[in-house]
């Protein structure tokens, strides 16, 4: 890597820690929250993107990598962009990343690659963007016209199916497809994508911007098979019948969680999947769609993680006067990605933390006009180290409210644990799988995603499907 | 892209459509369902399969016109596509040898009532069925019931056909004049409320189909759920078939309404349109 080694002698290191961080640009909040299919974050220049990554020292020893679920080479990519290389870059993201439009926008980098930059960690100065370079790297391809399309391996053909069609999936998909395998991937919805179609909002994650990623796969040979839901239109034993030898289950995590409390069922309370897809899969905003949504004024949502984050920026989006976060523990507990929480501020949506619905209230209609919550103070840490919300008695009070958004979480999609009898499930729902390995009770099955940890990212998906393909391939290779 | 290969016309407002779907039509059992989704603009519907051919690979749906997307499927014909049909989804009827069923449907719930009492007379048991509607032209699919029924009742609002009254009438003969097993009630929400209140007074074990809304119908959306025995259960997924003693019917039929404001809007638009 000479190239490296003459970028890295042609600034000062110390003259590299001095740069500030460049700051993403964005749409002004006034007039993006008019809009839901315009992105928030614009994207940087050329110029921003060159100086961002020449802040980057090029370790000898780059942590940055240690912390990519996907073992992104990350120095490499970013020097590429230093040097105006921004295909070459684009290249590198796709060597280990089936994703990476998507990951750039949705990764929660602070808690990943940038954590354990050397900035961070040992500067304590703020992190290389390494999300907003990975970005610029995959849109300026996509924009260039020259989309490169990742070499693979001559076809085995051995066949292998991904159930679901969500980042664990693709991420599955596009190690297989490289490796020679004839892969075909399963959708129960009439999209494919997953969790990125019907969930992640159009501001945040652009449709058309998953589509390029999955017709880049489509290119490279694996084939989408949508409206088909393995266990139900065909069983696992119908599929080995007609040749499948092996199985990555990534089904996610799709059944909403309630909290079970008074007057949940009221016309005008929905989980965020169901706001969420009506919105984002079903176009539901749009008078042109059949399909209707709920349009609220005062719009309370409940939880404080990246779904609830995308719901109450939503209904802002829709019209809400008042779009107001309902979460039971402080602000420094929220699950979300410091972004998205800033974002929303800027927006106008409303935090009301430290409190915890108990009960709603329904006019004549049934249909919700009010939600009686407590206030919660904060005790000692429980096991996810966040400490643990307590109740203050006698604390109740009010607030009107005519749409109710549910977001505290999701539950495995029990629908593939119900068909396969044998197949060994937690008593949470979640698949049991070899940590190592990705490998169920089933040999031939195996996965990740949510359906294995039960909610979590994008990126640790992604990188679950990468491992399961890997011992997939040996297995495979093993029977032969 | 699924192919309409037949299309019956019950009534003005009623239709069969056989729809090949081949997958579909192999691995459907009686109580399962499909979601359909017209075209690129349109609502993702559920639909109860009212019977399928293996050999053809079809699947047979009965659509009454309602609101817009039923209406936009009306509008197709022998030749055209439904753009996505995916199942079958749900969990199949419990068909066992229980003894004498009294099989209760009501308008166009007769349809997916079909494959279950043919089911049911298949393993062994006396099957009485009753269909009830409003008039003797909402009266549907009745030689193919009695094909698989020892008995057919038929009850019409107005008298127009068959007996005069409501469906409960009906069932409330047969169950004081002979011992029912067990009671299966399919159609409006009303008309099983009603159904499950009458067999609930006699002791009967009964089963409702709920027609619930829905948006994916895989249990991702949580818009189907109902509560069973003081418990939130999906439609979807738990169901469509619940023990009708334990369906809270007041709050399904509330919240079929829930998006009655936005329906009404969207058919204006559609009207207008058309």
């Amino acid at each position: 890597m000479e190239w490296r080694a003459e970028l890295r002698k042609k600034i000062a290191n110390k003259e590299r820690t001095l740069m500030v961080r460049t700051r993403m640009p964005e749409m002004d909040p006034a007039v993006r929250i008019r809009f839901q299919d315009r992105e928030v974050n614009t994207g940087l220049t050329v110029a921003q993107a060159q100086s961002e990554a020449s802040r980057c020292l090029d370790c000898a020893n780059p942590t940055c990598i240690e912390g990519c679920p996907v073992s992104i080479n990350i120095p490499k990519f970013v020097k590429y962009i230093e040097l105006g290389s921004f295909l070459e870059a684009a290249k590198t993201l796709k060597e280990t990343s089936a994703l990476p439009a998507v990951c750039g926008r949705v990764c929660p980098q602070e808690k990943q690659c940038e954590a354990t930059c050397f900035y961070t960690v040992k500067l304590q100065k703020d992190p290389v963007a390494i999300g907003h370079l990975e970005r610029f790297a995959a849109d300026y391809e996509r924009e260039s016209g020259f989309v490169s399309v990742p070499e693979v391996a001559p076809s085995n053909g051995i066949k292998v199916a991904a159930v679901g069609s969500g980042p664990a999936s693709l991420s599955f998909a596009g190690d297989m497809i490289k490796l020679g395998y004839d892969v075909t991937v399963f959708e129960a919805l009439h999209e494919v994508g997953g969790v990125l179609k019907y969930g992640i909002p159009e501001f945040r994650l652009p449709n058309k911007i998953v589509d390029v990623e999955i017709d880049n796969l489509r290119q490279m040979g694996v084939k989408f098979v949508r409206n088909f839901i393995v266990g139900k239109t065909a069983s696992f034993d119908d599929l080995k019948a007609e040749g499948f030898e092996a199985f990555f289950v990534a089904s996610g995590a799709g059944l909403p969680r309630f909290m079970n409390i008074p007057g949940e069922n009221f016309n005008g309370i929905l989980s965020s999947n169901e706001y969420l897809t009506r919105v984002n899969l079903m176009n539901a905003a749009s008078d042109e769609f059949d399909t209707p949504v709920l349009r609220g004024k005062n719009v309370a949502v409940i939880g404080g993680g990246n779904t609830a984050m995308d719901s109450v920026r939503t209904a802002k989006r829709l019209g809400a006067e008042r779009a107001i976060i309902i979460y039971r523990r402080s602000r420094e507990e929220m699950p979300a990605r410091v972004e998205e929480v800033h974002h929303a501020e800027e927006e106008g949506i409303e935090f009301l933390n430290l409190a915890n619905p108990v009960e709603y209230f329904a006019d004549e209609n049934g249909k919700v006009n009010g939600m009686r919550v407590q206030r919660m103070t904060l005790g000692e840490p429980d096991a996810s180290g966040r400490r643990r919300p307590i109740v203050l008695e006698g604390s109740e009070y009010d607030i009107a409210v005519d749409l109710v958004v549910v977001a505290v979480g999701v539950s495995p999609n029990p629908l593939i644990p119900s068909e396969v009898k044998e197949l060994k499930v937690s008593k949470w729902g979640t698949i049991e799988v070899n940590e190592e390995t990705m490998q169920s009770s089933i040999p031939e099955l195996f996965a990740g995603g949510d359906i294995v940890r039960g909610g979590a990212t994008v990126i640790l998906a992604m990188g679950d499907g990468r491992k399961a393909a890997a011992s997939m391939h040996e297995y495979l290779q093993g029977k032969r | 892209m699924n192919q309409i290969v037949e299309k019956v016309l019950f009534s003005e407002k009623v239709a069969k459509f056989v729809v090949d779907a081949p997958r579909i039509a192999r691995s459907r059992k009686p109580g399962h369902f499909v979601i359909i989704r017209v075209d690129e603009k349109g609502e993702r519907i559920p639909l109860t399969i009212a019977g399928a051919d293996p050999v053809k690979g079809t699947i047979d749906l009965v659509v009454q016109k309602m609101g817009v997307s039923s209406a936009k499927l009306f509008e197709l014909n022998i030749g055209d596509h439904i753009l996505d049909v995916v199942g079958p989804l749900g969990k199949a009827t419990h068909i066992h040898n229980a003894g004498t069923i009294l099989a209760c449907g009501g308008g166009v719930g007769v349809a997916p009532m079909l494959p279950i009492v043919e089911a049911f007379k298949k393993a062994g048991n006396r099957v009485i069925s009753i269909i009830a509607a409003r008039n003797k032209d909402l009266i549907i699919l009745e030689d193919e019931i009695r094909k698989w029924s020892d008995e057919v009742i038929i009850m019409t609002d107005d008298g127009s056909y068959g007996t005069k009254g409501l469906v409960t009438a009906g069932a409330e003969m047969v169950i004081q004049r002979e011992t029912v097993n067990e009671c299966i009630a399919i159609g409006p929400a009303v008309m099983m409320k009603f159904t499950s209140l009458l067999t609930k007074k006699y002791q009967i074990p009964t089963q409702a189909s709920l027609n619930a809304i829905m948006v994916d119908g895989t249990g991702m959306c949580g818009a189907c759920r109902v509560s069973v025995g003081g418990h939130t259960r999906f439609t979807c997924i738990d169901g469509p078939e619940f023990d009708a003693h334990q369906i809270d019917f007041d709050e399904l039929i509330v919240r079929l309404g829930g998006y009655a404001a936005e329906e009404r809007l969207a058919n204006e638009r559609f009207l207008k349109l058309n």
